[in-house]
């Protein structure tokens, strides 16, 4: 009974959580309870993942309702995958999130804190669950709320503006892919996913189909913090509390790039994507802008969760580059970087959040010698900062090798060298922060290591950007399968 | 055990050699006794592979589909990995008298980072494909960063950033993406005897690859992306003279002269018209090294430029292509790392002895330190290519080839280089032993014990490889003609 139900139980439990964590009292129990939920929504991935690999697409009816009428839950392998990701990340940031939060905020915030954060996840997992348009539109907004008010509960009142700006760009992009959606459904009648992607093919070549397509890819582009889309972000993950921005910087943007994918593969189709003029070359431009200008602005900035923000920006480009590519290898390739980015950044925003918790600051002026102090939690930063470089047998390297070998298959050589010297300038900009956390005099003169609570799930991450680079053949397969089922799909 | 067996523990024995390095780190007589002893193992490990004349094959993991991390031995390897494990145990006896008599701090540190070092160079020297030779090549990169950093001042940072830069900068940047441009046009990375790329590549496609190559192996500084090496000069003495005038510089040339043989091919490679303009490149850069070299009043520096000439002897070896060209390029990798290192060692045992570190100073210091201007004499006539030494031999060889490929570009240059590499040494010697010495800044004599007993050794085996060339050309012999014919 509950493994039939698995495919809505994943969403359906961490909602149902939201009020019990807000209503718990202590500071301690709302954190507890939201990693129990946590794991028990990795427990379900994991089976969904297994009838994925098993039965190909998983349908359910929501409330028995057939489509096109009814709203479709329906996971594939590219859904599985993200969701996966998700389940994985919240199992680990939870009580990560469960020991630093309750330290950084009020009393009376910590139920609340809690219950904004299972109600992101619900938003995120939603979002990968559904296979109608309009819902993925609902839990975004779920997702983007509770996102603004997790933001400004940053330390700093900077908090407050940074979440503010989110809130409005945020809202724009929403608005953006209502109207890019209310377009297709004026053209099509229809608004779940599959069914659109039937009625698509002869009305692609309308103004109206084109005007929603830039409509949703501006929107999500938005969400996704593509280039030059992105101002909001750096902003808001530096000035979020740490376990929040590892949270959302490993989450929310992938699953941005989730829709994406889906809404230009999965409802429009590649053969109706290449009659679009410039869209192609457009993608690409931005993603290489994304990459290069992302490095560059990290390399200028003072503060460690800025530069990771900033380097999203730059990931980002990589993950839409793969997709702007519009092949099978490219689309595997970035869904193969968007799975291993998130599992390097959230390592690298735990670790910068281990320091923080000791030295009160993520400024690089203020933190050094930190890593004498700290060798465990530099050594797992030393580890996602690697991995983000992309060195072999991390992580990193995979996406890279093979976003390459899809780039040069294409005979692009100037994407390759942009993306080489992306790479170098990430190198730049992360041997900044080694140089500095490992000089002296040290700001902290003895041994203070994080506490455990912190130190064991970073670990966690950095030694899974190693296992993931060193064991890739799973992911990588998986990601060939999702990309050619999509596109297959889609054409 | 066979010879599979024994692959592993090359980078075991390093691996857990830093291990008991830093475990020892309190009691200096014990680490120092574990650096030796796992010198000596290593290179006892390395002998037993060479014997065995097996070539085994240990694949470490599967990252990707079809892209394996793989260690096996193949001749030229096997001499690489030699010359740096068997130097290793003399520089490992040179740094105790080194980093005692000038009272270094954080030696733990530099004694673990060298044999992590070692062990990066052992895998650069067996990588069985491409991707697993780009990764020791960055391991090795990555690993001696803290050793070019040891000092800590300002100084050491921006020359260890500057080493940092170009490394990764010409590696990621045109190093990687030849590699897998390879991968994409062969299919493979596999080090295969007569190469990979022959039937897969078009003349035009091979020579900008090997532009890539050859420019991006950095370590093997042809220039212009040389600058790392007299940067890297800030290192303590022992790091220069182990890594900067053996692992680290012959990992470059090395690398070219294995991917000429295993990757392009030589017959290949003759008919690729970019690969012309490479060799005079690599010619102009003996030249140009050598003229900068003349004007170093630095002995360190003189001596690192000395080093950015010989290699591209080594280079322009490979790259002059045939049986006797490419003998003789391997013959030299081992004939420049005996002699340099001899030289390093002597400008360390100066320093340290006297304080003096410019040319200039060095007035009469030859009867103060007879023996170590003696060895310093004799590594000397083996850069400049005299007899006795073994530099002469692999001089004579690399002229041999040029003729027999009828490359009078590269015997110019060998004329041109001679007489430069003698303007430079010669005053120096000159100096050391003919001028009366000047004001005298403090009285010393020979440098601690340690560090005359290891120059010694290498100035010997500057004298023996002499004798022993024949038997190095006979055992690769058959490795160059299968690069030359198939």
């Amino acid at each position: 009974m509950i493994l039939e139900h698995a495919q809505v139980l994943v969403v359906a439990l961490p909602l149902l959580a939201v009020p019990v964590c807000a209503l718990l009292p202590s500071r301690r129990w709302p954190g507890q309870f939201a990693t129990l939920v946590a794991w028990a929504v990795l427990g379900f991935a994991v089976l969904l993942m297994a009838g994925v690999a098993e039965q190909g697409v998983l349908r359910y009816q929501l409330g028995g309702w057939a489509p096109p009428w009814g709203i479709e839950y329906r996971l594939d392998a590219m859904a599985a995958l993200v969701q996966l990701l998700l389940a994985l990340i919240a199992a680990v940031v939870f009580p990560y999130a469960a020991r630093s939060l309750a330290d950084e905020v009020d009393d009376g915030r910590v139920g609340g804190i809690f219950a904004a954060l299972l109600l992101l996840l619900t938003g995120l997992l939603g979002i990968v669950a559904t296979g109608d348009a309009f819902n993925v539109f609902v839990f975004l907004e779920i997702s983007s709320l509770s996102g603004y008010a997790l933001i400004a509960m940053g330390r700093r009142r900077r908090a407050l503006v940074a979440s503010f700006r989110y809130l409005i760009m945020g809202t724009v992009g929403a608005t953006f892919f209502l109207i890019g959606l209310g377009l297709l459904y004026a053209l099509t009648g229809t608004l779940n996913m599959d069914d659109l992607a039937t009625r698509m093919p002869p009305l692609s070549a309308s103004p109206t189909a084109q005007t929603a397509l830039v409509f949703i890819v501006a929107g999500i582009g938005l969400k996704a913090a593509v280039f030059p889309l992105h101002q909001w972000l750096p902003d808001a993950y530096a000035e979020a509390p740490p376990a929040v921005a590892a949270f959302m910087a490993a989450t929310a943007t992938k699953v941005a790039l989730y829709v994406l994918a889906r809404f230009l593969f999965g409802v429009f189709g590649l053969e109706q994507l290449l009659e679009v003029p410039a869209l192609q070359s457009a993608l690409q431009g931005l993603a290489v802008a994304g990459m290069l200008a992302g490095s560059l602005l990290a390399m200028r900035a003072m503060d460690i969760g800025r530069i990771l923000a900033l380097s999203s920006v730059a990931q980002v480009g990589y993950i839409l580059l793969g997709f702007a590519l519009f092949s099978t290898a490219g689309l595997a390739a970035g869904l193969v970087h968007l799975f291993n980015h998130a599992l390097m950044k959230a390592a690298l925003f735990l670790a910068l959040g281990a320091i923080v918790h000791r030295v009160g600051s993520g400024d690089l002026s203020r933190l050094e010698g930190v890593a004498h102090a700290m060798p465990w939690t530099m050594a797992a930063f030393m580890m996602g900062a690697l991995s983000l470089i992309g060195v072999p047998l991390t992580a990193g390297f995979v996406g890279k090798w093979y976003l390459i070998l899809a780039v040069v298959e294409q005979g692009q050589w100037w994407l390759v060298m942009a993306m080489l010297v992306a790479s170098i300038l990430s190198v730049v900009y992360l041997w900044r922060i080694v140089e500095v956390l490992y000089r002296r005099p040290a700001v902290l003169p003895a041994r203070h290591e994080a506490p455990a609570l912190l130190l064991l799930p970073t670990l966690l991450l950095a030694v899974a950007n190693l296992v993931m680079g060193m064991h890739a053949t799973p992911l990588v397969e998986w990601s060939m399968r999702a990309s050619a089922s999509l596109l297959g799909a889609g054409s | 055990m066979t010879a599979g067996d024994w692959l592993p523990l090359l980078l075991i024995v390093p691996m857990l050699g830093a291990a008991g390095i830093l475990a020892a780190g309190r009691v200096p007589n014990l680490r120092e006794g574990v650096t030796v002893v796992t010198s000596l193992l290593l290179f006892w490990v390395v002998v037993q592979l060479a014997m065995s004349g097996a070539e085994p094959r240990w694949v470490l993991t599967e990252p990707l589909p079809g892209l394996q991390l793989a260690l096996s031995p193949e001749p030229l390897g096997l001499l690489f990995a030699l010359i740096a494990s068997g130097l290793w145990i003399v520089t490992s006896v040179y740094a105790f008298g080194y980093m005692r008599a000038k009272h270094e701090a954080k030696q733990t540190r530099f004694y673990a980072f060298f044999a992590l070092s070692i062990g990066a160079a052992m895998g650069v020297a067996m990588a069985a494909n491409l991707f697993t030779l780009f990764v020791f090549y960055e391991a090795l990169t990555l690993s001696t960063y803290p050793l070019v950093a040891h000092h800590g001042d300002d100084k050491a940072r921006a020359g260890a950033r500057t080493y940092l830069r170009i490394l990764l900068g010409t590696s990621i940047g045109l190093l990687l993406p030849a590699i897998i441009w390879t991968h994409q046009l062969a299919g493979t990375g596999e080090f295969t005897p007569g190469g990979i790329l022959a039937g897969h590549a078009g003349p035009t496609v091979a020579g900008v690859l090997l532009v890539l190559y050859v420019l991006g192996v950095g370590k093997a500084a042809v220039m212009p992306v040389h600058r790392w090496l007299p940067a890297a000069m800030v290192a303590p003495t022992p790091v220069s003279a182990l890594l900067h005038a053996v692992a680290v510089v012959k990992a470059g040339v090395f690398v070219i002269l294995k991917l000429v043989v295993y990757v392009f091919g030589m017959e290949f490679l003759a008919g690729v018209p970019l690969e012309r303009a490479l060799l005079w490149l690599a010619g102009f850069t003996v030249v140009a090294a050598s003229t900068v070299a003349l004007r170093q009043d630095n002995l360190k520096r003189l001596l690192a430029y000395s080093t950015i000439g010989q290699l591209s002897y080594v280079v322009m070896a490979a790259l002059t292509l045939g049986t006797t060209a490419g003998l003789a390029a391997a013959l030299h990798i081992a004939a420049h790392a005996v002699a340099k290192i001899t030289l390093f060692f002597t400008a360390g045992s100066i320093y340290v002895a006297s304080g003096k570190t410019q040319v200039s100073q060095l007035d009469g210091i030859g009867r103060r330190m007879p023996v170590t201007m003696t060895a310093f004499t004799v590594a000397a006539l083996s850069m400049i290519g005299l007899p006795p030494t073994v530099g002469f031999i692999s001089k004579w060889m690399i002229l041999q080839g040029a003729l027999e490929a009828d490359q009078l570009f590269v015997v110019l240059v060998l004329v041109v280089s001679t007489a430069l590499n003698a303007g430079y040494f010669m005053p120096i010697i000159h100096r050391a032993f003919f001028r009366p010495e000047r004001a005298v800044a403090r009285e010393h004599g020979e440098a601690p014990p340690p560090m005359v007993a290891a120059l010694v050794v290498t100035a010997f085996l500057t004298l023996l490889g002499a004798l022993a060339a024949d038997i190095l050309v006979s055992t690769l012999a058959p490795v160059m003609t299968a690069g030359s014919s198939g």
